[in-house]
């Protein structure tokens, strides 16, 4: 399934396709529109942030991706297969609150490898608690961790299985702000070690032009992708790059908010 | 040091009480309630003649029967009512229905099932525990973390093992909670049932104490072991919430800065 090597996005073959995806919930009078006709097309290996103001329905969207959520319309497309539901293929990473708190460090970064034979799963395990930065934390249960060890804990127990791609839901969300910006630099290390297809969604346009390849910016209710912006900027980005400021006051404007404080 | 002040207001609390009681029986020279000397007594001489602790043992046995029912067939059932919604819109209703009706109220019906004896008494504790131990179990599924459901999901795990593996683990704490809290309400419901119907149990030891001669301090002695067994119950009970494998459960949140310290 891997890529092999690095090829221009531009030519990588579409991994996951999002075709007139809409979402209405029902409500006495009539019902609230929460996405309508949402299409989107995510090559692979390719990065994708999905911004846009809170409410707009970019969780929604993503967990309709993910499968765990039917939208009223519409369908969603992976390697050509429609989703029905979620897949061990592709896995969701909760803002933390995904860490399962009676497992220990080591059983929850293994809880998906249970078809492995015991001295395969060990190794994987202790493969990928090095990857995160975690060593030393094996036997910890998450309650004695931070925040940010927690989210390590969820971003290897998804990587532990090998998916194709990754949801990350604001997965730095709850984290301080040094944390956030340690985080953001080894997502992109793992990304560039592990050749995943990542679909990222969050409300920071900041962190969304750090990270992405591309980024989506929604619309408020009913959502909609207003504008995909491409940022062809090199890894690691100088955030005082004029060409990376550009970028980033152009979604700010698009989404027509004063960056000025 | 600090343990034995901590074990010292205690235990003030107690004396006082004592005292005050002592006093008042002093003070009103009443020849009906008795001092808590001669409670003491009493309990001295229930012990001596072994009545004490058969009587003891006697109401033992029929929690345990009755209560080990109760939560054997409690959990499972709250565990599937609070998993499958269509189960709870069947059978919610007659729990909801049957719940508030005191398990004393059975006792005319328990009679004319099982008779006289330890039966009837088993089965009105079974009541007693049956119905708490359902609800405690169906909140516990109730509150259990959807997400984690949608990591079972995501992982791929089969039914049996999204039972096992998420369901089980996360909802122990609050069962091992509502079995607690169970097994007090099945030791204040024993002690009423073996007023009636049995000769046995510290039930029939305070109200057979009142029956054949107004012997209020062996009622009282009653009493005193019967708020002593269900205390030495809880304590037991603690215990198992604090078992090793529920040490993920409770707060252990000040070791998380010691973990941020140590980070690499």
């Amino acid at each position: 399934m891997s890529a092999g090597a690095p090829k221009p996005l531009g030519r990588a073959k579409v991994k996951l396709a999002v075709h007139g995806v809409s979402m209405a919930y029902p409500a006495h009078d009539k019902p609230i529109q929460v996405l309508d006709k949402i299409d989107l097309d995510v090559r692979e290996g390719e990065f994708v942030c999905i911004v846009g103001p809170s409410g707009c329905g970019k969780s929604t969207l993503l967990n309709i991706i993910g499968g765990f959520v039917q939208g009223t319309a519409g369908e969603v497309r992976i390697d050509g297969e429609a989703v029905t539901g979620p897949d061990r293929r592709r896995i969701f990473v909760f803002q933390e609150r995904g860490v399962l708190p009676w497992l220990t460090v080591a059983e929850n970064i293994g809880f998906g490898l249970y078809d492995l034979p015991p001295a395969e799963r060990r190794a994987r395990v202790a493969n990928y608690v090095n990857l995160v930065g975690l060593r030393g934390f094996e036997d910890a249960y998450p309650q004695e961790l931070s925040g940010g060890m927690k989210q390590r804990v969820e971003v290897a127990r998804a990587l532990a299985v090998d998916p194709d791609v990754l949801y990350l839901d604001e997965p730095f969300g709850a984290l301080d702000s040094i944390t956030r910006l340690t985080m953001r630099s080894e997502l992109l290390r793992i990304w560039a070690a592990e050749k995943k297809t990542i679909l990222f969604v969050t409300h920071d346009i900041e962190e969304s032009v750090q990270l992405a390849d591309r980024v989506a910016v929604m619309s408020a209710r009913p959502g909609r992708i207003q504008k995909i912006v491409d940022v062809d900027l090199p890894h690691p980005r100088d955030l005082s790059d004029p060409r990376y400021l550009a970028i980033r006051d152009s979604i700010f404007e698009e989404i027509g908010i004063a960056h000025r404080v | 040091m600090r343990d034995l002040r901590r074990w010292l207001l205690s235990l003030s609390g107690l004396a006082a009480f004592v005292a005050v009681w002592a006093l008042a029986v002093a003070l009103s020279s009443t020849h009906v309630v008795p001092s808590p000397w001669r409670v003491a007594r009493g309990l001295a001489e229930l012990a001596v003649t072994g009545a004490l602790f058969k009587h003891t043992i006697a109401s033992l046995f029929r929690v345990t029967w009755g209560y080990l029912l109760g939560v054997l067939l409690g959990v499972p059932a709250g565990l599937l009512l609070g998993w499958s919604g269509r189960a709870a819109r069947t059978f919610d209703p007659f729990i909801q229905l049957f719940r508030p009706i005191s398990p004393l109220a059975w006792i005319p019906i328990a009679i004319l099932w099982f008779g006289v004896g330890d039966p009837p008494a088993v089965f009105i504790i079974f009541l007693g525990s049956f119905f708490p131990i359902t609800v405690a179990s169906m909140n516990a599924v109730a509150n259990v973390n959807a997400t984690h459901i949608n990591v079972a999901r995501n992982f791929g795990l089969s039914s049996y093992q999204l039972v096992r593996r998420v369901l089980l683990p996360a909802v122990t704490p609050d069962l091992v909670v509502g079995m607690r809290l169970t097994l007090g309400i099945a030791w204040l419901v024993v002690v009423a049932a073996e007023m009636i119907a049995v000769n046995s149990g510290l039930g029939f030891l305070i109200i057979d104490s009142r029956n054949a001669g107004n012997r209020y301090d062996l009622v009282i002695a009653g009493m005193v072991m019967v708020g002593l067994v269900g205390l030495g119950l809880d304590v037991v009970m603690r215990r198992v919430e604090r078992f090793d494998g529920l040490r993920w459960s409770y707060g252990a949140a000040n070791t998380a800065d010691a973990a941020e310290g140590a980070r690499p």
